[in-house]
């Protein structure tokens, strides 16, 4: 009974969605407050029901009704409570279940943050999150229902959740991704809302900041988790695969990024405004290009659900119609806007718009390196694949610029910097950065031109942000005082640019100086993998709650001195039948010790994989600390203060409106 | 020049300068990194070429799995069940390598025909089939060879 409850939730929540689409936009455009009044209540219903159908489907896991079919398929009596909650978004229908929650949740979040804005731009912008909500909504009870009912042969036992997904990796990955993706969306119904209006001013781009920069922030969390769980989980070590799937979330990352950027100029400077609707257009369809590859099975990869045509059909078209309308509002809209503002050629404006053309320009080759072999293999012209050489080759450089551009944007001052000025300033920031640089060439013993590029744009962008701190929070009353008067959002971006050097850091260190070794190893024996030893004691066999397991122990030694006691297994699952490797790991804030069994040789002898990463975590850490700079941005006042400000001009209509819908009452 | 045309000039400018960075980036990029996918008839056809990095794929032959006990050296056999090629592999095998399942690998065909892999895909869990292969099998079966293990082989290659 209660799955039809669920489903039944799932169709009144897309009848809402149907009403936000349409009522307040109409208001709007008509200028009836009563019809505008709808907005708010429509968000909170589709999201309660929404709300009401994930719990439903939640419940089914929780008490293993294997009479939904996708809670057989995806569960089994034996997981643990917390695998069978994690795997309500383990498989296709529940994921999309999960997104279209967080876009209700997002639709919501507008409604309620909103109290400030003029009431048609708020009208505006839930219809079209309310539109957005009608396609998923269609999509889902159309193609994809998760209450579907394996009736009347009810399975005895659901076929188990895949191994790979039994893991906190999966518990967090998922939901903090679909934020991102699903966040941008606000981004873009903004920018949809202020081309309807025709107002692209600099209060359209301070009200999208924080949405942007906040979506941002959970898709930087959610591509961590993502390469944090490949790495250990898979088995093998790896933390970046350019798997077309990985690919489809660091695009909306990276045009993501630049939309932030370009927000950034658009409020201040009140420059570059159809190109920053533009890109918040573009980063919202490369979140649905991404929602597309992963689930129209087009793809050849971990993430990619059970294949169906009808899926991708439908997505596609849903992402046509998003592209094709927005792009044909922008074409007829945008050029109604005018540039007032000048700027010279050397300025924050140009650093900035030339960090927004290198990461459109990386979007580009990720998209193509991504999407190529696609198009080949439909047009039926070959299967080809793409693989890391072509990204490491074409990526790195432009990461390198960016890196390089970047220390020098931060010193940059609005309309005009001097470039003299400019230089001096510099000067030091770069001696420091090529003698630290050439310092840790030096520790890590070798020498190699991109390690060098790597490693000096990693300490160069964290000189220059830290210089720029240090000049901005002189002060006559003392150091801390000058510290303490800088913004939040100034201190976000701090934090996010360090984050970001320490990411390059750690992925040029890691990939330059890491060691990878497959060894032969008996139980005694022992291999070096740089300068540890690592010593095989045993291998036996132990019993998990829904496995078995070989388990190994391995003692791990740095000049004779023991470091840590590793055990890592090989798993084997009996109800899907399948087999993992779970790699054991002695981590480290600057190296990690990685040890993986393969498979068994001879009666004696086992292939072990051995692996030394040095400063792999700060690939995460600095994801992390980006994140945290995100959402230390969003906090700043600011926002608050002005758009309070800003919203004193439209105060009346709110009034007018407010009075308008008590009417709307008496008379229902 | 007008400030605004000129500022909008720079700007087309800059967006013209990094398109062409990319592309130009890009196509040579590609041009090196393009690896084509070959079924085991096409290889056993000669129509892959040698000693040039390639992908090929299909199903682990029965029985054909010899593994060196001194090292990590494997060999095996990869069919469509029309024709089949043989394999080796120095390293770990992914966890779902077996025979009579799905597998792709990257590597190079040498002069004797044998292929040397580099990196070795299987299957992500056990209803899934890389495409290619799913693919070259039923082109196999749509060619000359019309056994019984053919239909076997579409059998499982329907997912």
């Amino acid at each position: 009974m209660y799955p039809e409850l669920g489903q039944l939730a799932l169709i009144i929540a897309l009848l809402l969605a149907v009403l936000l689409s349409v009522v307040p936009l109409a208001g709007a455009a008509t200028g009836r407050d009563s019809l505008q009044a709808f907005a708010r209540p429509l968000s909170t219903g589709m999201f309660v029901f929404t709300g009401l159908s994930f719990a439903v489907l939640t419940h089914a896991f929780m008490v293993d009704d294997f009479s939904v079919a996708y809670v057989a398929n995806n569960s089994n009596s034996m997981l643990p409570w917390y695998y069978k909650f994690s795997a309500v978004w383990g498989g296709h229908e529940g994921s999309l279940l999960l997104w279209i929650l967080m876009l209700a949740g997002w639709t919501l979040a507008v409604a309620v943050f909103s109290r400030k804005l003029p009431s048609t731009m708020v009208s505006q912008v839930l219809s079209v999150m309310g539109m957005i909500c009608v396609g998923f909504f269609l999509f889902i009870i159309v193609t994809s229902n998760p209450f579907d009912r394996l009736l009347p042969n009810i399975p005895a036992d659901g076929s188990d959740l895949n191994p790979l997904l039994q893991d906190i990796g999966l518990i967090l990955h998922p939901p903090m991704l679909y934020m991102g993706y699903v966040g941008f969306s606000v981004a873009f119904a903004f920018a949809i809302a202020a081309l309807i209006n025709g107002k692209l001013d600099a209060a359209w781009a301070r009200w999208s900041r924080p949405w942007t920069t906040v979506a941002w922030a959970f898709l930087t969390l959610g591509i961590a988790l993502g390469s944090w769980w490949a790495y250990y989980e898979l088995g093998w070590g790896g933390w970046w695969f350019w798997d077309p799937v990985e690919n489809a979330s660091l695009l909306p990352w990276l045009s993501g990024t630049a939309l932030m950027h370009s927000l950034a100029v658009t409020e201040k400077r009140g420059v570059f405004k159809s190109w920053t609707v533009l890109l918040a257009i573009v980063t919202f369809s490369l979140s649905l290009l991404g929602a597309f590859l992963v689930r129209s099975g087009v793809l050849t990869s971990v993430h990619s659900f059970a294949n169906d045509p009808e899926r991708g059909t439908f997505l596609l078209a849903l992402l046509g119609i998003t592209v094709v309308a927005s792009l044909t509002l922008y074409a007829f809209r945008a050029p109604v806007v005018h540039v007032r503002s000048r700027y010279g050629s050397l300025s924050r404006e140009i650093f900035l718009l030339l960090n927004n053309v290198l990461l459109v320009a990386a979007t580009m080759l990720v998209a193509i390196g991504t999407l190529y072999p696609l198009v080949l293999d439909y047009l039926n012209l070959g299967k080809l694949s793409i693989g890391e050489p072509f990204f490491n080759a074409t990526f790195s450089p432009m990461a390198v610029a960016a890196g390089l551009l970047l220390g020098a944007g931060i010193f940059s001052r609005w309309k005009r910097t001097d470039g003299g000025w400019l230089a001096r300033k510099l000067l030091w920031p770069l001696a420091v950065s090529v003698l630290a640089t050439t310092a840790v060439m030096l520790v890590y013993g070798s020498f190699a031109p991109w390690a060098f590029a790597g490693v000096f744009t990693a300490v160069w962008v964290t000189m220059a942000t830290v210089w720029d701190l240090w000049d901005k929070s002189a002060s006559k009353k003392g150091r801390w005082y000058g510290l303490k008067r800088q913004s939040r959002s100034y201190y976000g971006m701090v934090l996010g640019h360090l984050g970001l050097a320490m990411v390059i850091a750690g992925a040029t260190v890691v990939s330059n100086y890491g060691i990878e070794r497959d060894v032969r190893m008996v139980p005694g024996g022992s291999a070096e993998v740089g300068d540890y030893t690592v010593v095989f004691n045993y291998i036996g066999e132990r019993q998990g709650a829904n496995f078995r397991a070989e388990y190994g122990e391995f003692d791990v030694f740095l000049d004779g001195k023991q470091v840590a006691s590793l055990h890592p297994e090989k798993r084997h699952y009996p109800v899907g039948m399948s087999v993992m490797t779970e790699a054991a790991i002695d981590a480290g804030l600057f190296r990690d010790v990685f040890i993986a069994i393969g498979e068994r040789i001879s009666d004696e002898a086992w292939a072990i994989r051995l692996q030394y990463k040095p400063l792999v975590r700060w690939l995460w850490l600095g994801s992390l600390i980006m994140a945290i700079g995100g959402f230390l941005a969003i906090s700043d006042k600011r926002y608050r203060i002005r758009v309070r400000s800003e919203a004193k001009d439209t105060a009346s209509t709110g009034e007018a409106s407010a009075a308008g819908s008590k009417a709307a009452e008496a008379n229902a | 020049m007008h400030p605004i045309r000129k500022k909008r000039l720079t700007i087309v400018l800059f967006l013209v300068a990094g398109l062409a960075i990319a592309v130009g980036l890009t196509t040579y990029a590609l041009r090196q990194n393009i690896n084509l996918f070959y079924d085991p008839s096409e290889i056993a056809d000669g129509k892959a070429p040698v000693d040039v990095r390639i992908r090929a794929g299909g199903m682990v032959e029965e029985g054909s799995v010899v593994r060196d006990p001194e090292s990590l050296k494997v060999e095996f056999r990869v069919t469509d069940y029309a024709s089949s090629v043989s394999m080796e592999y120095v390293g770990i095998l992914p966890d779902l390598f077996a025979e009579g399942q799905g597998v792709v690998a990257m590597g190079r065909l040498n002069a004797d025909g044998r292929f040397v892999a580099d990196q070795v895909l299987a299957k992500h869990d056990e209803t899934y089939m890389p495409p290619e292969v799913a693919e070259a099998l039923e082109r196999a079966s749509k060619g000359k060879h019309k056994a019984a293990d053919v239909e076997k082989a579409a059998e499982s290659a329907a997912y």
